[in-house]
């Protein structure tokens, strides 16, 4: 997994709430067995017309917003589906980070599983950021992971939180399967147990 | 020792899973069944097989085919989207390799995930369940604690058969009371949503208790289980009773005789504790829910058959107002019109939600003796090979086909636009399953969520209709 620090980019203005998975990533376009290419089909329904052409009204079909590293929105971002194939298809597209005032809880998980860094924000906040995301390329704006701010355009940072091991997994890149592996007694013991008082589960 | 802090249900079943709490609190949990289909696979295998790494427990995984296969008699002449037979092939492909057990395609207890965890006798009280699929939930019903997961997760439990998990909030809905006329479980779970709203349950795992849901039979507590996502939760749960246990007696893989009452020992000890703690709590009176259907593009966008499209200009706040604005428009409605005067094209009576043998027999007794309306296509796609056999038994096949539904083979058909069967732009459709989010049944297609029961009634009006007129009193 690529590691997450800091990133510095233009961020994409999506003032909606309850985005669903569905709507990231259609299921019409699940059928690949790899992790790559879904972002061309990231918001499909969005970004295509009926006839397969550009909408040009949709905010990533707009320059600067072609570049997206950064995604804004509203409540309940990623509600719907457990497909990873939604923060794939953000991570296909450029997107790294998502800010909003909340998650869906598979959702969230699946982000970190993948480098993306969601960040939750109080809705104000959210709304002050999407006015800043609105001013395009000379908007900048910075996601510090180590430090865990963000900083707007204007300079002035505001701190988030994420959880402490997530970050660290996050922050280097790590795999959790190789951390869990090292606790293989303590599940080679634990089955143990759970063999003797509940035969049935292992008949 | 000092006396045991009274515990939930799920408490009970997070604290006989946990083998390790690291140092921030997080859980490493024991993950007892591991439920695998072909969309959401492939790319943890590749992960395992990059890493030289095995499927720790293959007898606590159990593989299925049931998203992109066609429910038609094609999928006996071979599947003919090419990226589907390559999805379907994989999973064949890595079961093999990894020794992981696979229902195969053509086998009678194919079907649905979520129906045949149950139905085989896999998922039972007391259990962790996953499944690299939101609708998870739906096995909690057998007072089990099942959660959906994404893929990188799927690779997780593979390899280690445990899962890093933080701890959920305890949420307790109860519905007391009894039941109206014309009214099911899905009303139920969709006036749920209606109270709480999407994102209503986030963080939680919901206990569904009260009268009413001891009062449905299996099939129905998944039904209730099965839309928990839908209202933001991780899980919903019932827990475990005689009707459970009579459930699991019946089925052809779940503990028998001695084993079977060794487990009973385990689960009576499961329900919550009297004076346990729910971080939320709500209460529902049965008799108050009227059959349900969702006019908008979330489950949260709900109401009684007999309401009307609501206005957004009677919305204040200015992002709900934008959203229903958009709603309306995406669902091609009036505000005002009246719900039950929307003229249906497709009527799907299916989905990991509603597609049991209970379901179907509810669909039939409506359909019995009358006529699917013309123009409208309707159809009837049971959960499993199971259920169609059993449902063959009963003669509904008959029933519903005399009705001019057309009867389908296993899988999760209309229920997700990733298979033959799908809505065209601008169709409507009245659909027993889960989500009516944008272009889910297929792009521009617009979903109406509703009962089997009302389902059928729509088909045979041709327009969204009250159950009750169609329902003959003394069968309730
Ligand atoms: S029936 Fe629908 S909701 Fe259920 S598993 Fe299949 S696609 Fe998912």
């Amino acid at each position: 997994m690529q590691a997450f620090t800091t990133l510095t980019g233009i961020a994409a203005p999506l003032p909606k709430a309850n985005v669903d998975t569905d709507q990231i990533i259609p299921a019409r376009f699940l059928k690949s067995i790899s992790r790559l290419g879904f972002g061309k089909n990231l918001f499909a329904n969005f970004r295509y017309k009926e006839d397969g052409s550009e909408n040009p009204d949709f905010v990533l079909n707009q320059e600067p917003y072609r570049k997206a590293e950064v995604l804004i929105a509203f409540e309940n971002f990623g509600c719907g589906s457990s497909r990873e194939h939604a923060p794939w298809a953000l991570l296909d597209f450029g997107i790294r980070c998502v800010i909003a005032p909340d998650f869906a809880d598979i959702f969230h998980n699946n982000c970190f599983k993948n480098g993306v860094l969601p960040v939750r924000l109080p809705k104000e906040v959210c709304a002050q950021l999407m006015e800043d995301a609105k001013l395009g390329a000379n908007a900048r704006i910075t996601v510090d992971l180590e430090r865990e701010v963000v900083v707007r355009p204007n300079g002035q940072e505001i701190a988030f939180k994420i959880d402490p091991l997530r970050r660290h997994l996050l922050l280097n890149g790590l795999d959790d399967i190789g951390q869990t592996m090292q606790h293989a007694p303590a599940i080679d013991s634990f089955e143990a147990k759970q063999k003797a008082a509940q035969p049935w589960l292992y008949a | 020792m000092s006396a045991q802090k009274p515990r939930t249900l799920f408490d009970k079943i997070w604290d006989a899973h946990v083998v390790e709490t690291l140092p921030d609190g997080t859980a490493l949990l024991y993950i007892d069944l591991h439920l695998t289909h072909e969309v959401t696979t492939p790319q943890a295998f590749d992960g395992l097989r990059a890493a030289g790494r095995k499927i720790r427990r293959p007898e606590a995984t159990l593989g299925v085919i049931d998203h992109n296969i066609a429910t038609d008699a094609s999928r006996y002449t071979g599947i003919v989207d090419p990226e589907s037979r390559l999805q379907v092939e994989t999973l064949e492909k890595n079961a093999a390799e990894f020794g992981m057990p696979l229902i195969p395609l053509l086998d009678e207890r194919q079907g649905i995930v979520h129906v045949i965890g149950p139905e085989l006798g896999r998922s039972l009280p007391g259990m962790t369940i996953v499944c690299g699929d939101s609708h998870t939930s739906t096995h909690g019903a057998m007072g089990a604690l099942a959660f959906g997961i994404g893929t990188s997760e799927v690779e997780h439990v593979l390899a280690t058969q445990t899962l890093l998990q933080k701890p959920a909030k305890n949420m307790r809905i109860s519905v007391d009371g009894n039941l109206a006329f014309g009214c099911s479980a899905k009303d139920i779970v969709l006036a749920i949503i209606g109270r709480i709203g999407t994102a209503g349950g986030t963080g939680h795992v919901i206990e569904y208790a009260g009268d009413a849901i001891r009062a449905l039979d299996m099939a129905g507590r998944m039904t209730v289980c099965n839309m928990s996502i839908e209202g933001g939760a991780r899980a919903g749960m019932v827990a475990p009773d005689q009707t459970t246990y009579d459930y699991i007696a019946k089925t052809p893989n779940g503990p028998k005789g001695a084993a079977l009452a060794r487990a009973m020992e385990w689960w009576k000890t499961l329900p919550s504790d009297a004076a346990a703690h729910f971080d939320t709590e709500l209460r529902l009176d049965a008799h108050a829910i009227a059959p349900q259907v969702t006019w908008g593009t979330n489950p949260e966008a709900v109401l009684p058959i007999t309401g009307v499209v609501p206005n957004p200009a009677d919305v204040a706040d200015e992002a709900k107002r934008t959203q229903m604005e958009r709603m309306v428009q995406y669902m091609g409605l009036t505000p005002g019109q009246r719900l039950q005067d929307l003229k249906v094209d497709v009527v799907f009576i299916g989905s990991c939600t509603n597609s049991r043998i209970e379901d179907i027999r509810a669909a039939a007794a409506i359909a019995k003796g009358r006529k699917v309306a013309d123009g409208v296509r309707a159809m009837v796609v049971p959960g499993s090979g199971l259920v169609k056999k059993q449902a063959e038994a009963e003669g509904l096949d008959r029933v519903l086909r005399e009705a001019g539904f057309e009867w389908r083979e296993a899988g999760c058909s209309m229920c997700l636009g990733m298979n033959p069967d799908k809505l065209t732009p601008g169709q409507r459709s009245a659909s027993t399953s889960n989500r009516n989010f944008e272009g889910r049944q297929g792009p521009g297609g617009r979903t109406h969520l509703l009962s089997p029961a009302m389902a059928a009634a729509a088909a045979v009006a041709g327009h969204l209709a009250d159950v009750r007129d169609y329902q003959p009193k003394e069968t309730v």
